[in-house]
């Protein structure tokens, strides 16, 4: 009798080489086209191909599907695959006290111990058993008898042990079988293609055949609004955003990029896509990418480019001009885990400082923060938005955890996205000559008579000349600044995502933490306590309404994934005591922990 | 008939007197006349130095942008519209030294500007120091036992960037340099002018050997393509190619049919003149070839496209009632 679960965290682990990323993509869309909620974290090493079967190649794909809405991926995990030894090693501890384990024992042999690093006589999985239920099975041998007459070579044919493994997966899980052997035709041809399904099948028929009917879950359909849907990651949906841009526009886009993890799959994106009116292009270097968008901006395009933290610092110089140009340009920062090259792979909320504080001058900037993949396409557009109307540079913060999770995403209907309407182009009017928002007029080469020049030099007020003249230095930073903060008339209402207006406890959060915060806070008032979730979408100007609205609760604290950044910004703006709830590990709060961490606090008071 | 006056700016020039900067200023507005440029479809993009405040007294679109930076902004200008007639102006420290990496690719990506590079082998706007093309030993304030560097070849750095036409010219021939900047503009694709420029404040007469009517003739070799290498007083002196070892010889003794013949297209022989770094230097169209200009390609490749509802489409959907 198969067991009904409401949620179910399933968390995969093994070399960097298994194909992990790919078999739980599989899984995430299986279940989230049959109506179930997904969400997914992954967790992969910076090298391509890290040493086999050491602890520090191991790779890591977690995913939560919920019979209900959902906005993380799960804290500790009701099922744990584990490849090998070096895999069970990593994630033992994330795996809940009586779940399940499913071993792949070809991994855990003598050799894979000695990579690992055990001696030879460890019994790894000696302890497993009385903790949780352990399957053991030899999946590379079940493989190579199941594709024992495909032409593949050997190492071709063990390679398919990960759609052996999504095979019993997805008997365990009341996938359909049928689905998903048509899903991996449509990406598989040729022998390759067949001893997929083989593989496939063999491991589906495993758990029929071993009667493992106790182990069987199935997560019921939730009711999913109507529509078309289809999973995307942070960079597709970003990718498409700045496809709306163009759209909205009815302008090109040029994004300029350089190569750097985790932002490069913009770049992929856009070139792969091929969408109407954004133009790629692959940069020198970092400088070049934003200077690139910059030289687009000025002739009328929307320059766009995208970056990791070492990457925005050497962009800095070019931001600054486009501050002191008033011309637009959107900057997208995928944060990392830094400094330096840090953690590539890993995430981090550590660039705030940079956004705010990391250019030279008095060279303020819109800053906007992606909370959940589904929402960055029309981050996105409102970016732009405010970038052209606004005759600014804007930052969008976003992360290597939007960036490589993926949600079911419904198509959107773009009769809803906001036009972006760039300002005057009057030829009459001096080039730095302002409307009532403080912005300048966007005359483009090419425009008969519009002839002005522009530069890093402070610019005279109105004729947009070189000026040298102090009170003009002091009168054109205030107007800058002044164009800025204006930016807050784009703005929706405060994102108060959970709670009422008042309470005990005030929980403000940016960007990716977004399902973490938000599930923790759910869980505390289902549990009766009086919390409110508010996440920050624009870090500045910060949204006008936010401090009065703080003033509702007794006690506020701040959570994100750094030191202690937003915090810091917010106390410099607030008497209020404001108290601190941050990690710098590389990994996504985890919602149980935070929601630990906040009743604590809320016991203590 | 529009005059160089026509595309000079309201604004005041303020270079140095005396700056060789003026002449390049005047037979660029001259050329931009007598090309029948249009203003407003003309922009001028510079990096950070004394060359790069050009763009300010020109009578176009223009941009001052950041040091060593023109190349990658006029290559997003030019993606963004091709049909704009952009131009370069850079110096040595802007586009070989902090530069250095924007010029190699604007370069081999063959982007359509010319590039207008002023070298007066110093950093003048900063007062003084010693730049990428000073030669091994010039005292500098950054150097005031000499510099140990050896300097760049503009040149030869340029031909293995793999660049389709180089040029050299100078500030004091007017006649030449307006030739040269027609031509660099004509070739269509990335084309790099290099602009003999006298500082005189902090490097004065750097250049006078080739410069100076008493001396010209003895160190300046004019190029014409299909023409034997010529110089000296009569052109009595000519160029030969003993294998791959450039001579000079003597006209008198050698025929010019057994001369070199300048030929731009021959990357070889561009190469051999591009090393001519010693008292006699070639300047005119050290070389050229034809191929495709960046811009154009991009577009060309990007040609077939989709709309956004096709792009949200793409992939696996799937539908809820």
């Amino acid at each position: 009798m198969t067991k009904i679960q409401s949620h179910l965290v399933v968390l995969i682990a093994g070399d960097s080489g298994d194909g992990i990323q790919l078999l739980g993509s599989q899984l995430i869309r299986a279940a989230a086209q049959s109506g179930q909620d997904v969400r997914t974290l992954s967790d992969f090493p910076a090298e391509i191909r890290a040493p086999q079967g050491t602890v520090s190649g191991v790779s890591g794909f977690q995913f939560q599907m919920a019979s209900e809405a959902i906005f993380d991926p799960g804290d500790a995990a009701d099922v744990m695959v584990a490849f090998n030894v070096a895999g069970w090693m990593k994630h033992q501890g994330k795996l809940k006290a009586g779940g399940l384990l499913l071993a792949s024992t070809d991994g855990f042999d003598a050799r894979s111990k000695a990579i690992a690093g055990l001696p030879a006589d460890a019994e790894p999985l000696a302890d497993a058993h009385s903790r949780f239920q352990v399957l053991e099975v030899d999946f590379k041998k079940l493989t190579g008898e199941a594709l024992k007459d495909s032409p593949l070579s050997g190492k071709e044919k063990s390679r398919a042990k990960n759609m052996t493994i999504l095979g019993l997966l997805t008997w365990l899980y009341s996938q359909s079988a049928p689905a998903m052997e048509a899903d991996l035709k449509r990406q598989f041809a040729g022998d390759l293609g067949e001893a997929n399904i083989l593989a496939f099948r063999a491991g589906y028929h495993l758990g029929e055949t071993a009667e493992w009917t106790a182990f069987r879950r199935e997560v019921p359909q939730r009711k999913a609004q109507p529509g078309t849907y289809k999973t995307i990651s942070g960079s597709h949906a970003i990718a498409l955003g700045l496809a709306a841009v163009a759209r909205q526009l009815g302008r090109s886009v040029l994004y300029a990029g350089y190569p750097i993890t985790p932002a490069s799959d913009i770049l992929h994106e856009l070139a792969r896509l091929r969408p109407d009116g954004v133009l790629p292009f692959q940069a020198e270097d970092e400088i070049a990418s934003v200077t690139a968008a910059l030289g687009a901006s000025f002739a009328g395009s929307l320059g766009a480019t995208a970056s990791s933290g070492p990457g925005i610092s050497l962009k800095g110089e070019g931001l600054g001009l486009a501050v002191m140009m008033e011309l637009p340009l959107i900057v997208i920062n995928v944060q990392r885990g830094g400094p330096s090259t840090g953690l590539p792979t890993k995430m981090e909320q550590s660039d705030l400082f940079q956004a705010m504080y990391g250019r030279h001058g008095e060279a303020p900037m819109p800053i906007m923060a992606i909370k959940r993949t589904g929402e960055a396409m029309f981050d996105m557009v409102l970016a732009a938005k405010m970038a052209v109307e606004s005759m600014t540079p804007v930052m969008v913060l976003s992360d290597a955890y939007i960036a490589n999770s993926a949600e079911p995403f419904r198509l959107p209907d773009l009769a809803g996205l906001p036009q972006i309407t760039p300002p005057h182009a009057d030829v009459q009017r001096l080039p730095y000559a302002r409307d009532e928002h403080g912005v300048r007029p966007w005359i483009t080469p090419g425009t008969p008579e519009g002839m002005h020049r522009l530069g890093g030099l402070e610019t005279e007020a109105n004729t947009g000349h070189v000026s040298y003249d102090a009170a003009n230095h002091q009168q054109m930073i205030r107007e800058r600044a002044k164009k800025v903060q204006a930016v807050t008339r784009f703005y929706g209402p405060l994102s108060v995502e959970v709670g009422a207006p008042t309470g005990d406890l005030l929980v403000v959060g940016w960007g990716s933490t977004y399902g973490a915060l938000r599930t923790a806070v759910e869980a505390l008032r289902d549990a009766g306590h009086a919390v409110t979730h508010v996440h920050l979408k624009h870090l500045f100007p910060l949204h006008p309404d936010f401090f009065s609205f703080m003033e509702g609760f007794s006690q506020i604290v701040v959570a994100e994934l750094n030191e202690g950044q937003l915090i810091h910004v917010l106390r410099s703006q607030t008497t209020r005591e404001l108290v601190f709830l941050g990690q710098t590990s590389g990994q996504p709060f985890g919602a149980l922990e935070v929601q630990q961490r906040l009743a604590q606090h809320l016991s203590d008071a | 008939m529009k005059s160089g006056k026509d595309f000079l700016s309201d604004q005041e020039v303020r270079w140095c007197p005396g700056c060789g900067d003026y002449s390049v200023l005047k037979q660029f507005t001259e050329v931009l006349a007598q090309m029948d440029a249009d203003p407003a479809n003309t922009v001028v993009v510079s990096g950070i130095g004394c060359a790069s405040r050009l763009p300010y007294y020109v009578n176009a679109y223009g941009m001052h942008s950041l040091h060593g930076r023109a190349p990658a902004v006029a290559t997003g200008i030019k993606l963004a519209n091709p049909s704009l007639d952009v131009w370069i102006i850079t110096g040595d420290g802007d586009a070989l030294s902090i530069g250095g990496n924007h010029l190699i690719h604007a370069l081999r990506r063959n982007v359509g500007v010319p590039i207008l590079l002023f070298n007066n082998e110093i950093y003048g706007l900063t007062k003084g120091q010693y730049s990428p093309t000073s030669r091994a030993g010039a005292i500098s304030k950054s150097t005031p036992l000499g510099s140990i560097d050896h300097p760049v070849n503009p040149q030869t750095l340029a031909l293995g960037a793999g660049a389709t036409f180089l040029a050299r010219s100078m500030d004091r021939h007017p006649a030449h340099l307006r030739e040269m900047m027609t031509r660099a503009k004509a070739h269509g694709g990335s084309a790099l002018l290099e602009i003999y420029q006298n500082c005189n404040v902090f490097h004065d007469g750097a250049f006078e050997a080739f410069t100076d009517k008493k001396t010209q003739s003895d160190h300046a070799i004019f190029l014409e393509h299909g023409q034997p290498i010529t110089f000296g007083v009569d052109h009595d002196k000519a160029l030969w190619l003993d294998g791959q070892t450039v001579r000079i010889v003597s006209t008198m003794e050698r025929p010019l049919s057994e001369c070199w013949i300048h030929d731009e297209t021959d990357a070889m022989k561009g190469f051999a003149l591009a090393r001519m770094t010693g008292e006699v230097r070639p300047f005119g169209v050290l070389y050229r070839e034809d191929r495709p200009i960046f811009e154009a390609q991009v577009h060309a490749a990007h040609a077939q496209t989709r709309s956004l509802e096709e792009v949200l489409a793409l992939g696996r959907t799937w539908t809820v009632e």
